[in-house]
């Protein structure tokens, strides 16, 4: 899949992770992360985020991410709904993909 | 043993922080809005974040249902195919009207457990009435299906529909209630009441509570996790009915040792709907623990 154009999703509210996807000139996915977690739990989160999106064949991305405590099932749950919308509405959600 | 539907509790599909607490709180089962209590714009994200919760996190016992946006909407299709891959126990439809609402969904469900190979029918269904014609039609909607568990209302677009509004005592969804209670009855189904939606006012809450279960509900849909006790407690069984239960029970066991066609306690004939009410009344009271010996 190939990213398109930006898209945002999730919230600041506690629990939740708020996802920015942007394009990438450059090959690899880029994350600029903040957490107040970040110390204990950034390199997970960071993990979540790049296994997600190279799950849906995404190889190139930017992506901003403020979390906020998010467990894993979320931070996968926002990455996907933020990717899907940056390919465009064309794409429907393959849900034989989405593990 | 029955299932206990005593409380659903209504969680927004949108909340992560909902969805992952939920089932903290104790309530029978609990239900993942997708529906009313998401924005037109997050449709796409609730359900992602439904699905991944379903298939993450362990709800223990409590039951994981589902309210789906219509079928022939734009958000009805992804909410069952979703649902069905991150395997909810039931699917809720909203607004069903007639039994061909049921079968339309039952046929989107079991497209999607043929396609992942999940067994078929192993997806139950529950169906919420919220207009004039899904209450006259409750009896054809509540038999529609092997699935189908549970039939509710829903008060806010029925009396809307009915030309009137909720009023404190109820009155006005009496008619709604009555059919519903006698239509899942009659199939042998769950009914479940509407919500109450002043959190505040404790008192119109038991007081609904009450009405719901002289009626013949098996449970209250709930909207905040304060509204569960109240209603486990009211549908709690007495130490007196528990022990007049008991002593029915006995007495149609003594009755059917001794070959006797009828069963009397304290000089009053017991029929069978009474003894088959004590059973109840007893299971009730296992299932909550106020009863220990084996029925």
């Amino acid at each position: 899949m190939k990213i398109i154009k930006s898209s945002m999703v999730g919230t600041l509210e506690s629990s939740d992770i708020q996802i920015r996807v942007e394009q990438r000139d450059e090959l690899g996915i880029k994350i600029q992360l903040k957490s107040s977690v970040e110390k204990q739990f950034g390199k997970q989160i960071r993990k979540v985020i790049i296994e997600t999106l190279e799950s849906l064949g995404i190889d190139s991305c930017l992506v901003i991410a403020i979390d906020k405590g998010a467990l894993d099932c979320t931070i996968k749950a926002r990455v996907q709904c933020a990717a899907y919308r940056a390919v465009g509405d064309a794409e429907k959600i393959n849900w034989e993909v989405i593990n | 043993m029955e299932r206990l539907r005593r409380t659903m509790m209504f969680v927004p599909g949108s909340n992560p922080s909902m969805l992952s607490d939920a089932c903290i709180y104790g309530a029978d089962s609990l239900m993942f809005d997708l529906e009313d209590a998401v924005a037109i714009n997050e449709k796409d994200s609730a359900r992602l974040l439904v699905y991944n919760a379903i298939k993450t996190i362990d709800y223990g016992n409590t039951e994981v249902v589902v309210r789906i946006n219509e079928l022939h909407g734009p958000y009805g299709r992804d909410d069952v195919e979703a649902m069905v891959r991150a395997g909810v126990d039931v699917i809720r439809l909203p607004k069903t009207e007639r039994k061909e609402d049921i079968y339309e969904v039952e046929a989107a469900i079991e497209e999607v457990e043929r396609k992942i190979g999940r067994e078929i029918g192993s997806t139950k269904m529950m169906a919420a009435v919220e207009s004039p014609i899904g209450v006259i039609n409750a009896y054809e909607i509540a038999t529609a299906s092997k699935r189908l568990i549970g039939i509710a209302l829903g008060a806010e677009d029925y009396a809307t529909n009915m030309k009137t509004k909720r009023y404190p005592d109820g009155l006005e969804l009496l008619g709604a209630r009555t059919q519903i209670v006698i239509a899942a009855r009659a199939a042998g189904i769950y009914a479940l009441d509407t919500v109450y939606t002043h959190i505040d006012d404790e008192e119109g809450f038991k007081n609904e509570v009450e009405l719901i279960k002289q009626l013949g509900f098996d449970g209250k849909s709930v909207i905040n996790p304060r509204q569960i006790k109240p209603v486990c407690d009211i549908f709690a069984p007495t130490a007196e009915e528990i022990k007049k239960s008991e002593n029915i029970r006995r007495a149609a066991q003594d009755a059917k040792e001794q070959g006797l066609g009828v069963i009397s306690l304290n000089g009053k004939m017991i029929d069978k709907p009474i003894v088959d009410r004590a059973n109840r009344v007893l299971q009730l009271a296992t299932a909550v623990g106020l009863y220990k010996e084996e029925i």
